[in-house]
């Protein structure tokens, strides 16, 4: 099944992705952002809000 | 005993969660009217890394009991100019300037003050929960690498941005829409050659930015923050649109190469209904505290922590943290703030809805004064009357300002 992935690579940790998340399931933790695969309900708001087109779902 | 360990033993009166500009004037006052404060941060270092343009206006500064210090207000703007779809240049010098300040040390800056007022910092600790009791919040639960602490206190001021977590853990709803916050990307830029470094450089267009801008900060002769926010569902990545604008500018950009990338989600919806609970205050981005036109928090974020530690220090001495006696805190916010903020949103739905060749029909409509009023959320129904003349931005004023 599809889940949210983050390219590291990409990923700025800016955070941006948590501030729009309506069910908490991610977290930024410094350097990179935890997915909480179980609370998310792939709405895919992070994927089209990244400012960096870091997050996809796939 | 460890730096940790140490600080979560100890019993506050108000704990701050977030160390940025809101959070740490509010630990700075608190500890200045006599309660014992704590600030607890995620980041292991104050100021970094930065989410933001930088811009501040001088009045912000004043209203913070702030002074100029050139160690942070590191370049003076004297206005904005505005560049339309097609092209056209528009000047606005308003009365107060603005500086372009280096973020990273004015936060160390305020939290180094507020220290040395009482207030005691915790770095590299996140809040993972709050503690209740009955229904009121009492203190933060942190995780940090001496391990996790529950640290009780009389009342919480969040303060932990747009990506708040202590309002969501406190039971309220402080989530943003996706279509009320802009995506941001920026980067610090060395080596441009801007005719007038002096003004804030602003280019619309829904090829450029699609309802949002492109900035130029400048920060320094040739060094400015170059930056775009979109709305947060655009086709594509801010970036994209970022680096096509760079590449479409060799004029300014050829010999210039960046050396810091900022990004971050900026409100710019409404201020949440009710920013207060019992026990709790939220203030600044976590309370969606932004000017919606322009995604400036700060100044807003430093006004509102004023007001939050006064009423926590009233709080404290009449012993009472309950949901009714902190509503004073929103009712002192939005008269002051709030209230021309949600005008302020209006103007922002009103621009949005506009197509590129409406931008050129209002350049020729304002003058610099004019547009600064309506910028400001000022005199809406004048407006109103005012775009009457012309039929089209005559139905979206209609529809998006009264």
């Amino acid at each position: 099944m599809d889940k949210i992935t983050i390219d590291k690579s990409k990923c700025i940790y800016c955070g941006g992705c948590t501030s729009v998340c309506p069910v908490n399931a991610l977290e930024l933790m410094e350097t990179y952002v935890l997915c909480d695969q179980d609370k998310c309900i792939k709405c895919s708001n992070c994927v089209k809000f990244c400012p960096v087109g870091a997050i996809s779902l796939k | 005993m460890g730096y940790f360990s140490r600080l979560a033993q100890e019993k506050y009166d108000v704990i701050i969660v977030g160390a940025g500009p809101g959070g740490s004037i509010a630990a700075r006052d608190c500890a200045k009217l006599g309660l014992k404060t704590l600030v607890v941060e995620k980041r292991q270092e104050v100021g970094a890394p930065v989410r933001c343009g930088e811009g501040l206006g001088e009045v912000w500064i004043k209203k913070a009991s702030l002074e100029y210090d050139p160690t942070w207000c590191i370049w003076k703007s004297e206005g904005v100019a505005i560049y339309t779809p097609s092209g056209r240049r528009f000047e606005v010098i308003p009365k107060n300037k603005g500086y372009v300040i280096e973020r990273k040390m004015f936060e160390k800056k305020l939290a180094a003050d507020a220290i040395r007022k009482g207030a005691r910092y915790m770095i590299k600790a996140r809040v993972y929960d709050v503690i209740k009791e009955k229904d009121k919040i009492a203190g933060v639960r942190v995780e940090t690498p001496e391990g996790k602490f529950d640290i009780g206190s009389k009342m919480v001021i969040a303060a932990d941005g747009v990506d708040s977590k202590t309002a969501k853990y406190a039971g309220l709803n402080t989530a943003n829409a996706i279509t009320e916050v802009d995506s941001g990307y920026e980067y610090e830029m060395s080596g441009l050659k801007m005719d007038r470094p002096d003004l804030i450089h602003i280019y619309i267009g829904t090829e450029i930015a699609p309802r949002g801008y492109v900035w130029i900060f400048p920060k320094g002769r040739d060094i400015a923050n170059v930056g775009i926010g979109i709305a947060g569902n655009s086709e594509k990545a801010a970036k994209e649109y970022l680096d096509k604008f760079i590449e479409a500018h060799p004029d300014i950009f050829t010999d210039s190469t960046g050396y810091e990338i900022k990004g971050g989600c900026i409100p710019v919806g409404v201020p949440i209904k009710k920013p207060y609970a019992s026990g709790l205050l939220i203030i600044g981005d976590a309370a969606h505290m932004v000017n919606p036109i322009h995604g400036g928090g700060m100044g807003c974020s430093m006004e509102a922590a004023v007001i939050a530690a006064k009423t926590a220090k009233e709080a404290v001495e009449k012993n009472d943290f309950s949901e009714s006696f902190l509503k004073k805190y929103a009712e002192l916010w939005f008269e002051q703030r709030g209230n021309q903020l949600h005008d302020v949103w209006k103007v922002r739905r009103f621009f949005e809805k506009l197509s590129d060749k409406d931008f050129d029909i209002l350049a020729d409509f304002f003058t610099p004064e004019t547009l600064l009023e309506f910028s400001d959320g000022k005199k809406l129904t004048v407006f109103l009357k005012l775009f009457a003349k012309h039929p089209k931005i005559a139905m979206v004023a209609a529809a998006t300002l009264r």
